[in-house]
């Protein structure tokens, strides 16, 4: 009785944020959405005693919509109110890619064979055995994503560099 | 100028009357409170199951008498006879009709075992009434008189008091916890797990347990039902934890005017409360409730009254997972660290919405700086408190303290910063870290008072400001107890835990208690880094933003790049077991510990060679009128 009442309390605050977060146009309050959307999945997570997922998830996106206000604030700032009315080619492209995008995790998880209402994972992820996944079955695409921020990071090195020269 | 010209020196001449009014009151409302207590008890004890007797108890007994006792007070009153005590009566009185009331629905309507509940519930709603005002009277009179009596020894008594109770009462209730736990198991072999809330014996099921609980004391089996379910458990701790959240700023509020006022020749706050304006931070908490609650028009009001919230939640939430002993954890969560770091981070997005919201030029700037410096520090910062993980190889803070092979309870000599020469280095460059991500200086550029009048506070007053500072003291603490924790070996004593007195005599606990008692020694460490803190923040001037980010990403960040190398190296070589490696690893421990202990010392030398020395800079005036200046 009580994960179903916070699982129904951290899903809904991680869908009405979500909600939203498309729906406002300023860019500060879009990025407080997110914040709350993410928080709510990080209370999911918890929930599931994924407790490193959860610190996880906090820190690092925490940490990225701080930086979405930053850049919001500062590379946008005209005016004292940001606003941000997308195009309507834009609010296509976005519709479909969203759609397509929900499709695919739905199906993944309805074909998962999971039944609502099954016992959650009891510590089954630890850092240890995270770690240790990660390190050997899932080593490619853990050195992918590394190499992809490696990249990242030398672009912005790069660009910061770039007016200097 | 004399003493009776001083107002907070000065004693109206009916002082004594009204004291000694004050305990005749105590002493009767204590009285009559024991006296229906023992009343209802003996009647139990004498009538036993008779039901009649009990609904005579339980139903027109309270309710009579919560009508007749402000009508008799009131007569009393008319009569002159007493001149107060009305409105106490008639919320005594409203609690005993109440009682009543419950009682009839209980046992007319819910047939269920309701002799002994009817009971309880007839004493617990009186005795809270009473205990709620008993507290407030007797507060104020003992404090009236000991600040008379022993000026310096209320505020003593006051922190001290709050402080033993936060810890006592959890303490007595997980004593008492564990007690059930066991009796449950051992009497009943019943060993499944108890859930939040289900599972657990039902009252039948206890009542069985001895003869005593299921005769005529039954009613202690309906006490110690609840406390079988760990949502009892969480709410005491909760308490613990949101009073502890309460008191550290108010402390260390004041505390650091006081010593900000010695660093600078002054003598900080001195008038409310009597011994050294103990009572400032309460005076101030009051002042900021009752001021003005603005929220600039033209600002994003939402946002305005969420970013308060948005940082003292986390602030809060951060001392879930924060342990204060081996057993003293919220949550021991495996990730705790982990977790501590991200609700810090959650923190600082609040000063920054703050600083967006409030809509004001000085505002942005600091939200900004905050931004700026939150980013970056959180690298070196986190870079740093991965050396000592790596060491102990866990991310749980129990463990860390606690292992049996990495742990640091073997005496100060083993405590992290002490292990080699990388932890110490990252020791060091935490606590740097840690004053910038809890915005003190000299990295308050946020704050900045003296360029951007208060930064992100700005646009803030009242009860909302209040809560920006409740987080960023309570932050304080955090970072200061994660640093204790990793580094200095947390609630473990300076002395190894092999040295604990075998002796099973009283002294022998009360000796072991003191010296070996873990939240203790969290408590005082993390105290000290405090104190540190406060030091540091008065003595150095506030460096600029790009000295901020000079220092971040081009000193600390490649030295702690450099340190968890050098760190790895170190552990990669005392696995191989070569032996001189282990005598060096022993000799640079000690070194390492005997220069910490000299450290040590001579920072005592220094405060308590202050303390002596710490009238030179008062003024005669001061030193002759101002209580213990």
């Amino acid at each position: 009785m009580f994960e179903a009442v916070m699982f129904y309390l951290f899903g809904g605050v991680a869908l009405v944020s979500a909600i939203g977060c498309v729906a406002s146009s300023n860019i500060v309050r879009v990025a407080c959405w997110l914040l709350g959307a993410l928080g709510g999945v990080a209370g999911l997570y918890f929930l599931n005693f994924a407790n490193l997922l959860g610190a996880i998830q906090l820190i690092v996106y925490a940490g990225g919509t701080l930086l979405l206000i930053i850049f919001g604030i500062m590379l946008t700032s005209k005016s004292p109110w940001i606003t941000y009315n997308p195009k309507r080619w834009e609010v296509v492209t976005a519709v479909c890619v969203g759609a397509a995008l929900f499709a695919g995790t739905a199906i993944a998880t309805l074909s998962a064979g999971l039944k609502p209402g099954e016992a959650p994972m009891t510590a089954n992820a630890t850092v240890k055995q995270i770690g240790t996944e990660l390190l050997t079955s899932y080593l490619v695409p853990f050195e992918a994503a590394s190499v992809l921020l490696l990249a990242v990071l030398i672009g912005a090195a790069y660009l910061a560099r770039a007016e200097k020269r | 100028m004399t003493h009776a010209t001083l107002p907070w020196v000065e004693r109206s001449p009916d002082f004594w009357s009204r004291i000694r009014l004050q305990a005749q009151a105590l002493l009767l409302c204590g009285g009559g409170a024991m006296l229906v207590v023992a009343v209802f008890g003996i009647a139990l004890l004498i009538q036993g199951r008779d039901d009649g007797v009990v609904f005579w108890f339980s139903v027109p007994a309270p309710i009579a008498f919560g009508a007749l006792l402000p009508l008799a007070v009131g007569a009393l009153i008319a009569g002159g006879l007493i001149r107060r005590g009305w409105l106490l009566s008639l919320i005594v009185g409203g609690h005993f009709i109440a009682a009543g009331i419950v009682n009839y629905l209980i046992l007319e309507w819910l047939k269920f075992d309701a002799y002994v509940l009817g009971i309880l519930l007839l004493l617990v709603f009186p005795a809270l009434g009473c205990a709620t005002l008993l507290t407030g009277f007797l507060a104020v009179t003992f404090y009236r008189v000991f600040a008379l009596i022993l000026p310096r020894a209320a505020p003593i008594l006051f922190f001290g008091g709050v402080a033993a109770l936060l810890i006592v009462v959890p303490w007595l209730h997980a004593l008492l916890f564990e007690f059930i736990k066991g009796l449950m198991q051992s009497e009943l072999g019943r060993n499944e797990a108890v859930t939040f809330f289900g599972g657990g014996l039902t009252i039948a099921e206890l009542s069985s347990i001895s003869p005593i609980l299921a005769d005529r004391w039954r009613f202690l089996a309906y006490l110690l039902w609840p406390l079988q379910f760990d949502v009892v458990r969480d709410i005491v701790c909760l308490g613990g934890v949101l009073g502890f959240i309460n008191v550290i700023p108010l402390f260390t509020i004041w505390w650091e005017r006081k010593v900000s006022g010695r660093i600078q020749s002054r003598l900080g706050p001195m008038r409310v409360g009597g011994w050294h304006g103990w009572a400032q931070s309460f005076a101030d908490g009051i002042k900021l409730i009752f001021k003005e609650d603005f929220v600039p028009p033209q600002g994003d009001k939402a946002l305005f009254r969420l970013a308060p919230y948005l940082t003292f939640v986390p602030a809060v939430c951060a001392f879930i997972a924060l342990p204060f002993a081996t057993l003293w954890a919220f949550r021991a969560l495996d990730v705790a660290l982990v977790f501590i770091l991200a609700m810090l981070g959650i923190e600082v997005v609040g000063v920054i919405i703050a600083g967006w919201a409030s809509n004001n030029k000085w505002s942005v700037y600091g939200s900004m700086r905050e931004a700026c410096q939150m980013v970056s520090y959180e690298i070196p910062m986190g870079m740093a408190l991965l050396i000592p993980v790596m060491t102990a190889g866990t991310l749980s803070l129990t463990t860390i303290v606690d292992d049996a092979h990495f742990g640091q309870t073997g005496g100060f000599w083993t405590w992290m910063v002490f292990r080699n020469p990388f932890c110490f280095a990252a020791a060091l460059v935490y606590f740097v870290a840690s004053l910038a991500s809890c915005k003190r200086a000299p990295f308050d550029l946020p704050e900045s008072e003296s360029e951007l009048v208060a930064g992100f506070l700005t646009e803030y007053s009242g009860f909302r400001w209040c809560l920006f500072f409740f987080a960023e003291y309570a932050a304080m603490y955090v970072v200061c107890g994660l640093c204790t924790i990793l580094f200095f070996g947390g609630w473990s004593s300076p002395l190894p835990a092999a040295w604990a007195l075998t002796s099973d005599s009283l002294f022998g606990r009360a000796a072991n208690g003191v010296l070996f008692s873990g939240p203790l020694w969290f408590v005082l460490k993390s105290g000290l880094l405090l104190y540190v803190q406060i030091w540091v923040r008065w003595t150095l001037p506030r460096i600029r933003i790009d000295q901020v980010l000079y220092a971040c990403i081009q000193v600390m960040l490649p030295l702690t790049m450099v340190l968890l190398l050098g760190n790895t190296f170190w552990i990669l070589l005392e696995q191989q077991g070569w032996g001189w490696f282990t005598a060096l690893t022993g000799i640079v421990n000690w070194a390492l510990a005997a220069f910490g202990v000299i450290v040590f010392v001579v920072c005592l030398y220094w405060i308590i060679h202050g303390y002596v020395n710490n009238r030179r800079l008062v003024g005669t005036l001061a030193i002759e009128h101002l209580p213990g200046a």
